[in-house]
């Protein structure tokens, strides 16, 4: 950093009198003038702005449609989630997305711990570094291209019957199981890399203390690494879960099922308001668990 | 811990969920040169015919262009908010600054689809037009976290005291900020800028709902699964994708562990 530092000005002494001078002078002397200055754009944005937005969102789904002209009605009403809650499809498709959710986490989980805990604990530090490029690095290619690349690979004519055929079986094909790998596929990275960094975080000497007290490899690892690890694990969780409730491409790609997502998407130009009002149901759900995970540690280790 | 056979085992596994992860990736890649031009396995033979029909298609090169201003814009954006957001959460006591961290984090936290929805609604009630503006606003709002965390993290890293001796060898608040703070982040700010470009160039659910009538790359990609004689350039456009997103990442990964000492 030394090569391409700038040059300090060359008189130290302060030219009292400019007037940018004199402004820095009171700035310093008004720390919350000076604060009020740098939170100005980020609270314009992000408050005022984003969720003002949700607010919106929030209105609209007490409001309603004109059935004539599709125009929406700035009436107060609750009809909207009347019918959301006495329409069975509805709670039947939240449910749907929930599970669906919550099996894709676990399936991250599962498959992302034994990686991360070799990456961490086992792996030389060369090793380690070029793992976590590559697990990192997919994480950031086109999302789309990778749902598209499995409904190739599960097509009738595709990769994994081809692999399958000799062995008299056919893959599941396009339905709940593909969309459960896809998304399975799709979130691990964002599973890995946490718990990656929280059990890189576990000092080696806690787990000496474990061997030396007579805890035996499972013992250890229940006792002292699982727990340690659960704020990670929650920190994962958020993006394995949040993104699973909202995703309306990949089911529409793979299966013919219906998700949240594919509810609020379809309905957002017939009728506004109820598509409104549906996606209070994943806003309230992540925010739910956004205060869950918050307790188990997981805002520390995101 | 866990002896020869417990290692091996960790092995087998990590070596199976890089193959998972890695084998679709491939596959678009080999896709992109089969003569075939159909999702059939094994690929017929080795052409180059679509890679030269996606670098003739004008709608595709102009959603290739599209992607990349937007992505700048809403580099920009970020870079100017998060950085910001860092170092007023980092150096000041406020009340209302967990909240502020909070905030950040919400768009990225959230599911894509309310996101896309709360600002499609409001830009609808302010008759603001959708389209490339407001694409870049709503990148800009979930990329925002990316500079974020990383210029926290290098804030949080970066003694106070250098600022202090800034101050007390007669540097007023600008200058303090430019020949101190703005070098110390400086990395940082690059490393979260590239994540942020990556992360808009590759974004569709969001963009779907503020587009309008506006073609990113992603929107290409997504529409022309359903337009048969544009299939076959899907595959050449993702590979385009993917090298886009991968490469800034790549570079990003790089200034961040070369400067921390950390992978």
């Amino acid at each position: 950093m030394t090569a391409t530092a700038p040059s300090l000005p060359a008189s130290p002494v302060p030219d009292s009198g400019s007037a940018l001078r004199r402004l820095s002078r009171w700035l310093h002397a008004h720390p919350r003038v000076r604060l009020g200055l740098v939170l100005l754009l980020p609270i314009a944005w992000l408050v005022v702005a984003y969720l003002g937005s949700l607010l919106v969102l929030f209105l609209n789904a007490f409001w309603s449609r004109d059935p004539f002209t599709s125009l929406v009605v700035r009436d107060f009403t609750l009809d909207n989630f009347v019918k959301l809650l006495t329409t069975a499809v509805y709670g039947a498709v939240a449910l749907r997305t929930l599970t669906m959710a919550a099996v894709v986490t676990l399936t991250c989980v599962l498959l992302a711990y034994p990686i991360a805990y070799y990456m961490a604990k086992v792996a030389s530090p060369r090793t380690r570094a070029a793992l976590a490029v590559a697990v990192v690095m997919p994480l950031w290619a086109s999302y789309l291209i990778k749902a598209y690349s499995w409904r190739l690979i599960l097509s009738d004519d595709g990769v994994l019957n081809w692999l399958l055929s000799p062995l008299g079986v056919k893959g599941p094909g396009y339905g709940d199981v593909a969309v459960w790998l896809v998304f399975t596929y799709l979130w691990l990275p964002y599973m890995i890399i946490p718990v990656y960094a929280g059990l890189e975080r576990i000092p080696d000497s806690l787990l000496e203390a474990s061997s030396d007290l007579g805890g035996r490899a499972a013992m250890t690892f229940r006792r002292v690494i699982l727990p340690l690890s659960i704020p990670a694990v929650a920190a994962g969780s958020i993006f394995t879960f949040s993104l699973t409730l909202g995703d309306y491409i990949v089911p529409g790609l793979v299966s013919t099922t219906q998700f949240i997502g594919n509810v609020i998407y379809v309905n957002v130009a017939q009728d506004l308001p109820l598509a409104a009002a549906y996606s209070l149901v994943p806003l309230i759900i992540m925010l739910g668990y956004l205060a869950i995970a918050r307790r188990f540690g997981a805002f520390e280790a995101l | 811990m866990g002896g020869g056979a417990g290692r091996t085992a960790l092995r087998v596994a990590t070596g199976a969920v890089l193959v998972f992860i890695y084998v679709p990736i491939a596959l678009v890649v080999v896709y992109a040169f089969n003569a075939s031009g159909t999702s059939a396995w094994p690929p017929s033979g080795f052409t180059l015919e679509w890679v030269d029909a996606a670098l003739a298609n004008t709608g595709l090169q102009q959603a290739f262009l599209t992607s990349l201003v937007a992505a700048f814009g809403a580099t920009i954006v970020a870079l100017v908010l998060g950085s910001l957001a860092a170092l007023a959460v980092s150096r000041y006591t406020f009340y209302g600054r967990e909240t502020i961290s909070f905030v950040v984090i919400l768009p990225i936290a959230l599911p894509g689809i309310v996101t896309g929805m709360a600002l499609s609604t409001t830009f609808g009630s302010l008759h603001f037009p959708l389209g490339l503006v407001a694409i870049i606003v709503g990148h800009a709002t979930f990329c925002v976290v990316l500079v974020y965390n990383n210029a926290i993290a290098r804030l949080r890293r970066t003694a106070r005291s250098f600022e202090e001796a800034s101050a007390d060898l007669g540097a007023d608040t600008f200058q303090t900020f430019r020949y101190v703070t703005f070098p110390a982040l400086r990395s940082a700010l690059l490393a979260g800028a590239l994540l942020a470009f990556a992360l808009s160039f590759d974004e569709v659910i969001v963009t779907i709902f503020t587009a309008g009538g506006v073609k990113t790359l992603p929107i290409w990609i997504f529409q022309s699964f359903r337009l048969a004689n544009q299939v076959p350039l899907v595959n050449v456009a993702g590979l385009a994708a993917i090298l886009l997103s991968v490469v800034p990442v790549y570079f990003a990964t790089r200034l961040t562990s070369t400067v921390t000492g950390r992978a």
